[in-house]
């Protein structure tokens, strides 16, 4: 999957997460900005990176800033985001 | 004899306040207080250096005190509760001298035996008489109970009372009498109304709030305590509230007649009050504007001093008559200890209050927590600070079911003939273990201890160590 526009998922509500996918010119960099870093931060970028994976996203720019959110949610506002990001257009 | 002084800056030079002194503050004006901003500056401002500050609590409202630590002004601080605002940074060190918490009734036990010595005792009061007599239930700051003030009254070197509402002699409902007070000082304002109490205490509507509360409710009926001459203390935090309302509706329901209600009082419990299920409130502080209204006008609404409510070295204490009690916790370990001081990173962001004090002293100690907040488990292996000893609690209350101490096999008996959900506390861990992922362990970045917090007795009960 291309990332071809800069998309996000999520909210910035306690226990979500907020992924934002840009565009990248060469591999996959995770910013991330996480109320429990010290507890569940290596977990959170190994499960982005996870999904970045599985959808076959090879070039992108992930920024998130978590509130505490569950591994499920992780996945989900992650994954959302990237197939946001891979559309052309914006979807109405 | 004249009290009455022409500015803060006269008040605090008739003190004798000298470099390496203690002062002491109460926090009934909670985060609208201007009263210690204003000494400090004054203090700073004569050049006065090297004290220890000993406040009852302190909130975010306090942070130019972060300043007066900075420039060698305040080098000691002694308090009950700490608000993130000050927490953080005293957490990251900034203090050199370990800070020294206590609990609520600790604080006036050791003032008034001499331990915890006072030389300068400001009184923030919103209503007094030019000799001193003062009160917390009129004027434009009115607070109402001066509760936390009185020990420092009694026992501090000198005693300023420092009002925005000076009122003719004398001032004949007065909590804090003339006979303890020095000096008296008209400033233009002692806080902002609007953070000394919220206007109306809320019922939360989060459901995981409701269901805990009304488990708690439960249990608390369960228990067999709950019959006439019943008494209560809850905090005003969600779940703690949610929890009076549930036992209210049993109250009513069943028409038990209660005895008193104890605390910090919201206006809900002045509505139990007024519905019949209690006869009497103790109450040591108010947090909302009913409440400060029913001080005022309800006798049946009676003032305590801090010692009165929970001094482990009274004669006798509201809190050492007190059956139920609901709070809250942080963290809560698998032998019970509670956290109420610091973060799940070791940061503090509040401390004991009188949490300490009652759950030692009522029949029952409910904790009621949800069993994780985003993503961190609240019931762990052992907290980081011990702020409540696991042997005064009785059970937790979560939303997945309630555990027991081990210590309490009768309750936990009653608990089971009620058909409530009994869990071990290990499988309420677990499950929160199974819900948010194994978390890598606590690593502490530091062994410089930036706070001591002592037990109820003044002995060291736990450490609370410098984070980054």
């Amino acid at each position: 999957m291309d990332i071809k526009r800069e998309a996000m998922a999520g909210t910035l509500e306690s226990s979500d997460i907020c992924v934002t996918v840009q565009p990248a010119a060469e591999g996959i960099r995770i910013d991330l900005n996480s109320t429990v870093e010290n507890y569940y931060g290596d977990s959170i970028r190994e499960t982005i990176g996870a999904v970045l994976q599985e959808l076959g996203v090879r070039n992108a720019l992930v920024s998130a800033v978590d509130h505490g959110a569950l591994d499920c949610t992780i996945r989900a506002r992650a994954t959302t985001a990237v197939k946001r990001a891979s559309r052309e257009e914006p979807q109405k | 004899m004249r009290k009455l002084c022409n500015s803060l800056k006269e008040a605090i030079e008739k003190s004798g306040l000298r470099d390496g002194m203690t002062i002491s503050f109460h926090h009934h004006l909670r985060n609208g207080d201007y009263v210690l901003n204003m000494v400090l500056e004054e203090i700073a401002a004569l050049g006065i250096k090297d004290l220890t500050v000993n406040a009852s609590s302190l909130f975010d409202c306090h942070e130019p005190l972060l300043g007066h630590i900075e420039n060698g002004v305040v080098t000691g601080l002694e308090t009950d509760y700490m608000s993130s605002g000050i927490g953080g940074p005293i957490s990251k060190g900034v203090l050199a001298k370990p800070v020294v918490f206590r609990s609520h009734g600790a604080r006036p036990a050791q003032i008034l035996d001499g331990t915890s010595h006072i030389d300068v005792a400001f009184v923030a009061a919103p209503a007094s008489d030019p000799m001193g007599n003062c009160s917390g239930k009129y004027g434009p700051s009115a607070c109402g109970s001066l509760g936390y003030a009185f020990a420092d009254a009694m026992k501090a070197d000198k005693v300023v009372v420092v009002t925005d509402d000076l009122m003719d002699y004398p001032l004949t409902d007065a909590s804090i009498t003339e006979d303890y007070v020095d000096y008296v000082v008209k400033v233009d304002a002692i806080g902002n109304p609007k953070g000394i109490v919220s206007g109306t205490t809320r019922m939360p509507k989060d459901p995981i709030a409701l269901k805990i509360a009304e488990l708690a409710a439960q249990a608390i009926d369960a228990s067999g305590l709950l019959k006439d001459g019943f008494s209560f203390q809850t905090g005003a935090g969600g779940a703690s509230l949610a929890v009076a309302d549930y036992v209210k509706r049993i109250m009513l329901k069943r028409n038990i007649k209660g005895s008193f209600a104890l605390g910090g009082i919201t206006g809900y419990m002045v509505d139990m009050l007024e519905a019949g299920c209690f006869q009497a409130i103790q109450d040591v502080q108010c947090f909302d504007l009913q409440a400060v209204q029913s001080i005022r006008e309800d006798p049946r609404h009676m003032e305590i001093t801090a010692a009165q409510y929970a001094s482990p070295k009274a004669k006798s204490s509201a809190a050492s008559n007190l059956d139920v009690v609901v709070l809250g916790a942080t963290e809560i370990d698998t032998n019970f200890n509670v956290n109420v001081h610091t973060d799940s990173n070791g940061c503090i962001i509040g401390g004991s209050g009188g949490h300490t004090d009652v759950a030692e002293e009522a029949k029952l100690t409910v904790i009621v927590a949800p069993l994780s907040r985003a993503r961190m488990s609240i019931v762990v292996d052992k907290v980081l600070t011990v702020s409540t000893p696991g042997s005064s609690v009785d059970m937790l209350v979560t939303q997945y079911g309630i555990a027991v101490n081990p210590a309490r096999p009768d309750l936990e008996a009653a608990m089971k003939a009620a058909r409530l959900p009994v869990k071990d506390i290990r499988q309420l861990r677990d499950m929160a273990v199974a819900l948010n992922g194994p978390a890598k362990p606590y690593a502490r970045t530091s062994d410089r201890v930036v706070a001591n917090v002592l037990a109820r007795d003044g002995s060291l009960q736990d450490v609370i160590y410098q984070v980054k």
